[in-house]
């Protein structure tokens, strides 16, 4: 697993690692019941600071992505596939929103859109 | 949340500076920032806890305890990094270890010659041929070889390289793998605590000016910039230590939703770091006073 933090970007930390292990999980790069690595490892680690760390890690808690075991660690949650599925399907439909936005204040209509997204799926 | 430092209404008078009803805590696990300008009283702070100047007023609670009831049995486990070096010149490295250790009863030598392997420590200098940063780093393997609980550290890095911070960063971090350890780190480089530090106290002119969780510390000031047109009665009030110049002004703020309900999208909004608050405050406190 890959964590990258950038510290002039305007998102939080915290944020920052709650966004890639949860894509991690998404798209199955963290198995379910994987250990993660501690909170105060992965502060050591990024070389930031513990609360910061256990902030991402009781987001991601809370968001149903990993489970704690008090005295064991962190482990990445069973997702059910209908539940993944569900949880992929909504990551492009926030991106599809906000292309659909842009769209309607570009003035394109539906049926370009259509046009244009056939084109792209052939082509990439 | 157990703490392993209580300071609870701390204070303390000397001629020409009062330390006023200063409180704060670090949780067990955790390191705290100790941020000021020279002369805001964190060093004495630091001395009213380590008990070397005797308090007029207030609690200060060291692993759940009175500092002055349980002297002994604290100062046992306290780890101590002065600013300033306050050894025998004229002694060895091992000469000045061999005085030291026999004063705590839990003196690890195995984890100090470790200490003075990674740090590369020559053992038969004397104290004064050593450079700064050698002098810091044989305190630094001092306080740490006697299973010290609390670490208490007074401008550690100040007038070292930034090497050597680095390296003095990644031990501390190696420290907080252990749950039951705590560390005060007093610093006006403040770059050196917007990574590691959990909580921050800010100190000025004998008051706290905040004490927290530094995120949401963080999270909460901005530094705006606008023209100066837009500047208001109401908004001066959000403004800490305003500056204006020919062509607008810069102000840091701790409230930038109200600011920019009262004006809008025509101010710039930036993330202030630590330096930029306590700088900006400190110049408001001077202004005031």
């Amino acid at each position: 697993m890959n964590i990258i933090i950038s510290n002039s970007s305007p998102e939080p930390i915290y944020e920052q690692i709650y966004r890639q292990i949860k894509n991690s999980v998404i798209i199955g790069e963290l198995r379910p019941g994987e250990l993660l690595p501690s909170i105060r490892t992965l502060a050591r680690e990024l070389q930031i600071s513990v609360i910061t760390s256990k902030r991402a890690y009781e987001e991601l808690e809370r968001d149903g992505f990993i489970e704690t075991v008090p005295g064991k660690g962190s482990y990445v949650s069973e997702q059910s596939a209908e539940l993944l599925k569900e949880k992929r399907m909504r990551i492009i439909e926030e991106k599809l929103t906000e292309v659909v936005d842009d769209c309607k204040l570009l003035g394109i209509n539906l049926a370009e859109l259509h046009e244009m997204l056939d084109l792209l799926f052939m082509e990439v | 949340m157990e703490n392993i430092l209580e300071v609870n209404n701390l204070s303390k008078k000397f001629k020409g500076f009062l330390l006023d009803n200063v409180s704060f805590s670090i949780p067990y696990g955790y390191i705290m920032g100790f941020i000021g300008a020279n002369g805001a009283g964190k060093t004495t702070t630091i001395k009213l806890i380590m008990d070397l100047v005797k308090k007029d007023g207030g609690e200060i609670r060291i692993f759940g305890r009175d500092h002055q009831h349980y002297d002994r049995e604290i100062k046992q486990k306290i780890g101590f990094v002065y600013e300033e070096c306050y050894y025998y010149e004229e002694l060895s490295v091992m000469g000045m270890k061999q005085i030291i250790a026999p004063f705590y009863q839990d003196w690890d030598e195995r984890i100090f010659q470790q200490y003075m392997e990674r740090f590369n420590l020559p053992a038969k200098k004397k104290i004064k041929e050593l450079s700064r940063g050698m002098k810091m780093k044989f305190s630094l393997a001092v306080a740490l070889s006697h299973h010290a609980g609390l670490i208490i550290l007074d401008e550690p890095t100040s007038g070292l390289d930034p090497v050597f911070r680095d390296e003095f960063l990644e031990i501390l971090r190696d420290l907080l793998q252990d749950e039951s350890k705590g560390v005060l780190f007093s610093t006006h480089i403040t770059t050196d605590l917007d990574k590691i530090a959990d909580y921050v106290c800010f100190i000025d002119k004998g008051k706290i000016v905040f004490s927290g969780v530094k995120d949401e510390i963080l999270g909460k000031y901005v530094i705006v910039k606008g023209s100066k047109d837009l500047l208001t009665e109401e908004s001066h009030k959000l403004l800490i230590g305003l500056r204006e110049n020919e062509f607008g002004f810069q102000a840091l703020s701790n409230d930038a939703a109200r600011l920019k309900s009262q004006l809008g999208d025509r101010i710039l909004l930036e993330k202030a770091d630590l330096d930029d608050i306590m700088l900006y405050t400190t110049r408001r406190n001077r202004e005031d006073a």
